[in-house]
């Protein structure tokens, strides 16, 4: 059977911070998974970039065992972000862009992001020398300071 | 380079001109078409000054610091942490020197590969001009004079006694194209290089780069008065690294990276728009600095030089995958800087992608501030005293 991959903006409200939800999910499930971003915010909730790869039944049950939990999804797409007065327009993020959402315009040598374009795969938030490339969920902007996975 | 010149002008002459507002100042940018459309002879009476930028990263820098002595008792404060970046205390009692690609000192580094090198020298050098405080913490061994043995204290901009950017190395005269041969995906100063040469990394910003525009060091030396960060720097010398011998182009532009400058200038003075603190995925920290060096037209060899443009530099591509780090000496050819602009090269059998990791657009930010400042009179050229050698 083919495997799908679901990339999802995870927040954990206090009561489950401290449990191996994850872990659960993915032996349940028999799902495989990829952690990329996680951190607890100082009002204890847990927020998660995660990764879920399986048959999509199994990602299905997956989604609804952490909603029964109360934990809160958000799709990822749409959620990067460019702080523009941050950006330099060096261009080092295009290396990289898997959808070239991110640009250099060859006459006004400003990089464009294309929004629409991103497919939110993260690797400019680590990329950006400046950090101008952030991932945004509700809670706010999560910073890519914040440790990765 | 010997013949009699048509055109004559001293620096006393053109800071005269700058004093009373008349100087003709035009961008490195600008001063191309000024050249072709005029002739050198022309342009050279034409114009006083031709401005350059360039914003980079820039790893040879740093802050040299007085924190200035605590409540007594006084310390010698022997080791030195700004941020928990550590910084190096092996001068006086309270001078220091925090380096640019310093990591903070619990950076994990490539422990989880690629590291994110989140924090570092060059970051502090930021948080200080962004108006932050920054966490000093020092440690001393006690001494009959200095017996204090620890001492901690935030630290704005303003509470140091003296903070001066001074840079090693900045400037660089060319700098390699890099590219990747190897099977796998690398991560380098030079950004990441994708295996099979899928990608081409170039920094300078081409011909608005200041030593492009005076490829024999002409006019600058020890004592050249430059935008540095956003402020007033001075140039003091060669960087390090200098390579006074490149081989060059017809037009005396080095084929390989060759000329440097050591620069320095108060921190107080200057803007964290120019100065940023960066981190290389899986190679480090560093500082991203902002130089724009005044060029005086002198004569109309110093008017043709800044008449350079972007297809008469030459730049080498290098292999980051096997050469570089096992120091071959070897490029791959050059290519023009205007192939790079275009967003694709060949290199041998295959077309490749290029990316930038100077910023043009600060670059001519840069270039054109520095030109409003010698048009208002604000900013009138230091004459060098030293010359550095290049030939
Ligand atoms: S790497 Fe960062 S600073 Fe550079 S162009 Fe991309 S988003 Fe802007
Ligand atoms: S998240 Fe991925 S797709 Fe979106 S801009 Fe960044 S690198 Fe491109």
């Amino acid at each position: 059977m083919s495997k799908t991959k679901e990339t999802l903006c995870l927040t954990f409200p206090p009561e489950v911070s401290g449990q191996p939800v994850v872990c659960n999910l993915v032996r349940i499930n028999d799902l495989d998974f990829n952690i990329l971003k996680a951190r607890i915010s100082p009002k204890q909730e847990g927020q998660m970039t995660l990764e879920i790869i399986g048959d999509r039944k199994q990602c299905r049950a997956g989604m609804r065992y952490l909603k029964e939990l109360g934990v809160k999804i958000t799709p990822v797409a749409q959620k990067i972000q460019r702080i523009e007065d941050s950006c330099v327009h060096c261009g080092l993020c295009t290396a990289l862009c898997p959808t070239k959402a991110l640009r250099m315009d060859l006459n006004s040598r400003e990089v464009l992001f294309l929004r629409e374009k991103c497919s939110a795969c993260g690797l400019c938030t680590s990329l950006c020398p400046v950090r101008a490339m952030v991932l945004e969920t509700e809670n706010g902007i999560w910073e890519a300071i914040a440790e990765g996975a | 380079m010997n013949k009699p010149k048509m055109v004559k002008k001293t620096i006393r002459e053109i800071n005269d001109r700058i004093s009373k507002g008349q100087a003709v100042v035009l961008t490195a940018r600008e001063m191309i078409d000024a050249v072709k459309s005029m002739g050198k002879v022309v342009a050279a009476r034409e114009v006083d000054v031709v401005t350059t930028g360039t914003f980079s990263p820039m790893c040879s820098s740093g802050l040299l610091f007085n924190m200035g002595q605590p409540e007594p008792p006084l310390i010698k404060a022997s080791k030195v942490w700004l941020n928990d970046v550590p910084a190096y205390g092996g001068l006086a009692a309270v001078d220091a020197f925090l380096g640019a690609t310093e990591p903070s000192e619990d950076d994990p580094l490539n422990k989880v590969y690629p590291g994110r090198f989140n924090y570092g020298g060059g970051h502090v050098i930021e948080d200080l001009l962004k108006g932050e405080k920054v966490h000093l913490r020092a440690l001393g061994y006690g001494t009959d004079c200095y017996p204090r043995r620890t001492m901690e204290r935030d630290y704005a901009l303003e509470d140091f006694r003296s903070a001066e950017l001074l840079n090693p190395r900045n400037a660089y005269q060319n700098y390699n194209c890099a590219v990747n041969f190897s099977d796998k995906l690398i991560y380098t100063y030079m950004g990441p290089l994708k295996p099979r040469c899928a990608n081409a990394n170039y920094a300078t910003s081409g011909a608005l780069s200041p030593l492009f525009n005076d490829p024999f060091f002409r006019t600058i030396g020890l004592g050249t008065k430059i935008f540095l960060g956003g402020g007033i720097g001075w140039v003091i010398g060669a960087g390090t690294q200098h390579n006074p011998k490149p081989l060059r182009t017809e037009r005396g532009l080095p084929l390989t990276p060759s000329g440097t400058l050591m620069v320095k200038g108060d921190l107080k003075g200057m803007q964290s728009r120019y100065l940023r603190g960066v981190s290389f995925l899986g190679y480090g920290c560093s500082l991203s600095v902002g130089i724009g060096v005044p060029i005086p037209i002198l004569d109309e060899e110093m008017a043709w030089f800044t008449g350079v443009s972007d297809g008469d530099i030459m730049i080498p591509v290098v292999d980051y995958g096997h050469d570089y780090p096992n120091g071959v000496a070897r490029n791959h050819g050059h290519v023009s800087y205007a192939d790079l602009r275009s967003g694709a090269i060949r290199v041998g059998e295959r077309e490749t992608a290029t990316v930038p990791l100077t910023s043009y657009t600060l670059s001519l930010e840069i270039a054109q501030t520095l030109k409003q400042w010698i048009e208002s009179g604000t900013f009138t050229l230091g004459e060098a005293q030293e010359h550095i050698f290049s030939e």
